[in-house]
């Protein structure tokens, strides 16, 4: 009989960062029991690295913003792909999310009449991010913290769940180790809520931390849940590429916001060359026009540095191929240049964009407000996740509820910059409440003892198998093979590829052994989050490749335009009853009618 | 390619301590890619806390070569690789494993402290009119990631170990934060001398020098807050005017 400890809680919330704590804050409100998992220390999950702000309608710079412009501008940046029914609440409601938070004690920068000031970003019509500085994300972070703390949620931190229960169809809690002392414990619960955010890691060059190993999307696809658009992985056009060590490391596109321009070594605006054609109306015709916008010339158009993240990673991509990209293979992102048009630049740089400084200056010996950085793509964000309820964010597993970057649906194909942060409040709340109205309603769920004991038998398995191959070996050439093979430009026999080695992986993942014992042994963690990377990998590929067209943040090397027959549904991923991985195409619902009428006007 | 010695503490309780390994160096690389490479390669076991690789979690919070730093901001070329370069966890904490510290104090220490509470809403739509300079002062106090290194490098709780007695610099911080934001309306003051043991800082400042973010931790934070509780508790006039009004 294996040993473990036994919680119960009415909802338990897999995840802590902003959407995890947002979520069991809104669950304590509802007055159940809540248990917060987090497989890292409270308050240090990836949330804390978004950097630009939260996009929200608050109209305090600009107040020709309403939700229904946040709205449009959402559902074009997910080429329309998107569930209309989250962008709507998003939109509706993303601005009492963040006054909110106010509320709670956040400090965002203020206008000049002592409102919270907004930033322009990418795909955002208007000036619409809430932001503090370039560290929006530890400001939202620390806030939710500090209050949580104080909401009666019992917080369960450095502890890792591997499996999710069911009774019957419906989810019965959550067994999970505690990564410390390796104990495993059992979380009897009514609800759960994922809120285990990405998949980054997949990847060779991230910018993600190494709890984004998809998680979420990997218990929820073995728990029966449907995973949709796992094709749409966002390439962020800015990350460091110099030295090796910071590849990868985000450089926020309030870089750019403020002025930041994209050049290639022969000094040129490539961005100026290739403007998409439902975006040109919206792009400035000049530099000039461009810098303008910048300044918060509100009849001026945005720079095409500013255009969608796709778009601007694929063109950095070109100029670095056809010869033209910087000596560490990027381009250069020049805000230096600023100082040509502002009296103290160099300070109105430091000001604006306080880490990024940092960074440079630490990791790479660079002084941004005298030098151009050096820049290319790198993963960043996930679309694709647990296909949920648009109202209440349930799964189709009656009692499993997902939010943040996990969940999927808001943002389609693409997403705009600033829109996380304030999905993961939006429906981190409603994920939170519906939870706790679901669990009240719910007669007690009892998980199988047998599949418990199971689960705890496979979890130790590394422990006695004595092979010679560790897992950091299979994971880092996992790595690559994401990186080569089914990143940024997809080719068809490159991903049959990548699905042949990802089997061998799968094989060698089963066979790889750990030394030492249960005690805090990062050995035998990543030998358990590989196996979610796994999965995770296999619906990405096996989605790109359903997919023959380029979409959004999906660029097919064979189907370069997007093409009509693609762009009613989204490609679904399913666990078969023989338990391999089933890909279906889930036919969009149609648009209600004044939804429509307002992207028709927006356009 | 060249190499460098780290000289890595292992193991728990009494069976611990120093081992060296050997790394590749490169460009640019700092002591967490050196520590990563060591577990991948060498010692799959070894127990390391590390979020985002980017100095913005303040998870990877070690003593390299006796000095706490974040082991993710600490580039090779900082330090004299002509030596082993010592790596330990916190001392000023428990020890778990290798470099991992029990840092569940500091969780217990913040919930202790009196939580925001904003004055009554400024505008009818229930949200508030700040000035950016009032906020910018509190901004700094909120740049803090918790790496926990000042609590480390604190005498008072690393020699001293007057973890009941005293919160640190950390959440001195944290109350400075509360304290000083333009709409709280809460008093810590007497919590400040009374249950938080803000008389044990004597401002040695050794929590502002190892400070990442940069903080002023002791002179925009600690020293504040000290006169506000004197001004409270030690000022003859300021008592009379308690005693008649």
């Amino acid at each position: 009989m294996a040993q473990y400890e036994t919680h119960e809680h009415d909802v338990i919330v897999i995840g802590a960062g902003g959407a995890g704590l947002r979520a069991a804050i809104e669950a304590a409100a509802g007055s159940v029991s809540v248990g917060l998992i987090t497989k890292s220390l409270l308050g240090k999950a990836h949330t804390v690295m978004a950097e630009g702000g939260v996009a929200a309608a608050l109209a305090n710079v600009d107040e020709r913003d309403n939700w229904r412009v946040h709205f449009a501008d959402t559902m074009r940046g997910g080429q329309y792909l998107n569930n209309w029914r989250m962008a709507e609440l998003h939109a509706k409601e993303a601005p009492d999310r963040v006054k909110e938070l106010e509320a709670w004690g956040a400090l965002f920068d203020r206008t000049s009449d002592g409102r919270i000031l907004q930033r322009q970003f990418g795909g955002h019509r208007y000036p619409r991010l809430a932001h503090v500085g370039d560290r929006t994300g530890l400001e939202m972070i620390r806030t939710l913290q500090d209050h949580g703390i104080h909401q009666s949620i019992e917080v369960y931190m450095e502890h890792t769940v591997i499996r999710l229960l069911k009774d019957g169809g419906r989810i019965a809690g959550a067994l999970a180790y505690e990564r410390e002392r390796g104990r495993f414990k059992l979380f009897r619960a009514r609800a759960v809520v994922l809120a285990t955010g990405g998949i980054g890691r997949a990847y060779k060059i991230t910018s993600n931390s190494w709890e984004y190993t998809g998680d979420g999307h990997a218990l929820a696809y073995d728990a029966g849940a449907l995973l949709i658009d796992m094709e749409f992985v966002q390439f962020h056009p800015t990350g460091m590429v110099w030295p090796p060590s910071v590849r990868g490391i985000l450089v926020t596109e309030g870089v750019r916001g403020e002025g930041g321009v994209l050049r290639n070594k022969h000094g040129k605006r490539f961005m100026f060359d290739d403007i998409p054609e439902n975006y040109r109306a919206q792009t400035a015709a000049s530099e000039e026009e461009g810098w303008r916008y910048t300044q918060g010339d509100r009849d001026a158009r945005r720079p095409p540095e500013l255009l969608t993240r796709d778009h601007v990673a694929r063109c950095i991509m070109r100029e670095v191929r056809e010869g033209r990209g910087s000596p560490h293979g990027g381009v250069f992102l020049d805000i230096a240049w600023i100082r040509e048009r502002l009296p103290n630049a160099a300070e109105h740089i430091k000001r604006k964009l306080p880490s990024m400084y940092h960074q440079f200056k630490q990791l790479g010996d660079i002084d941004i407000t005298k030098e151009p950085m050096e820049v290319g793509p790198t993963t960043h964000y996930m679309m694709g996740g647990i296909r949920v309820d648009g109202d209440t964010q349930m799964s189709d597993v009656p009692g499993l509820f997902a939010a943040g970057e996990c969940g999927a649906g808001l943002h389609g194909a693409n997403r705009l910059g600033g829109n996380s942060l304030s999905d993961l409040l939006v429906f981190g709340k409603r994920a939170g409440e519906h939870a706790a109205s679901y669990a009240k309603q719910a007669r007690p769920a009892q998980a199988d003892a047998g599949e418990i004991e199971q689960a705890i038998h496979d979890a130790l398995a590394p422990f006695e198998r004595g092979g010679a191959e560790g897992p950091y070996q299979v994971q880092q050439q996992l790595e690559e093979t994401m990186q080569d093979l089914v990143g940024i430009v997809r080719r068809e026999h490159e991903m049959v590829e990548a699905l042949a080695r990802i089997e061998d992986y799968k094989r060698r993942a089963r066979q790889c052994s750990v030394c030492g014992h249960r005690e805090y042994n990062n050995g035998w963690h990543t030998a358990l989050d590989l196996s979610s990377l796994l999965t995770v990998a296999e619906a990405i590929t096996r989605s790109a490749l359903e997919r023959k067209e380029s979409r959004g943040a999906q660029f097919r090397d064979e189907y370069p335009a997007k093409d009509d027959r693609y762009g009613g549904f989204n490609v679904g991923v399913r666990k078969s009853a023989a338990g391999s991985m089933h890909i279906e195409r889930l036919p969009l619902p149609p648009l209600r009618d004044d939804l429509k009428q307002i992207i028709e006007e927006m356009k | 390619m060249a190499q460098a010695t780290f000289r890595i503490w292992r193991g728990e309780g009494d069976r611990a301590g120093f081992q060296d390994y050997t790394a590749e160096t490169f460009e640019g690389m700092v002591v967490l890619d050196a520590i990563h490479q060591i577990q991948a390669e060498q010692a799959n076991d070894l127990a390391v806390r590390w979020n985002c690789k980017a100095g913005k979690c303040g998870s990877c919070s070690a003593e390299i070569n006796g000095r706490p730093r974040l082991m993710c901001m600490t580039r090779l070329n900082q330090l004299d690789l002509g030596e082993p370069v010592t790596v330990e966890p916190m001392r000023a904490f428990p020890h778990i494993r290798d470099l991992v510290a029990d840092v569940s104090w500091n969780f217990r220490v913040k919930k202790q402290i009196r939580k925001f509470k904003p004055r009554p809403a400024d505008a009818a739509d229930g949200t508030w009119r700040m000035v950016q300079k009032d906020a910018d002062r509190v901004q700094e106090f909120r740049k803090c990631i918790e790496c926990y290194l000042c609590q480390d490098v604190c005498h008072v709780l690393r020699e001293h170990r007057l973890h009941e007695e005293f919160i640190g610099p950390r959440f001195l911080i944290y109350a400075a934060a509360l304290e000083m934001h333009p709409l709280d309306v809460e008093n810590r003051v007497q919590d400040l001398r009374d249950r938080h043991g803000i008389g044990c800082c004597n401002i040695t400042k050794c929590c502002t020098y190892v400070c990442p973010e940069s903080i002023t931790i002791t002179d925009n934070g600690i020293i504040p807050l000290k006169e506000r509780v004197v001004d409270r508790f030690f000022d003859p006039l300021s008592r009379l005017f308690r005693i008649f009004s």
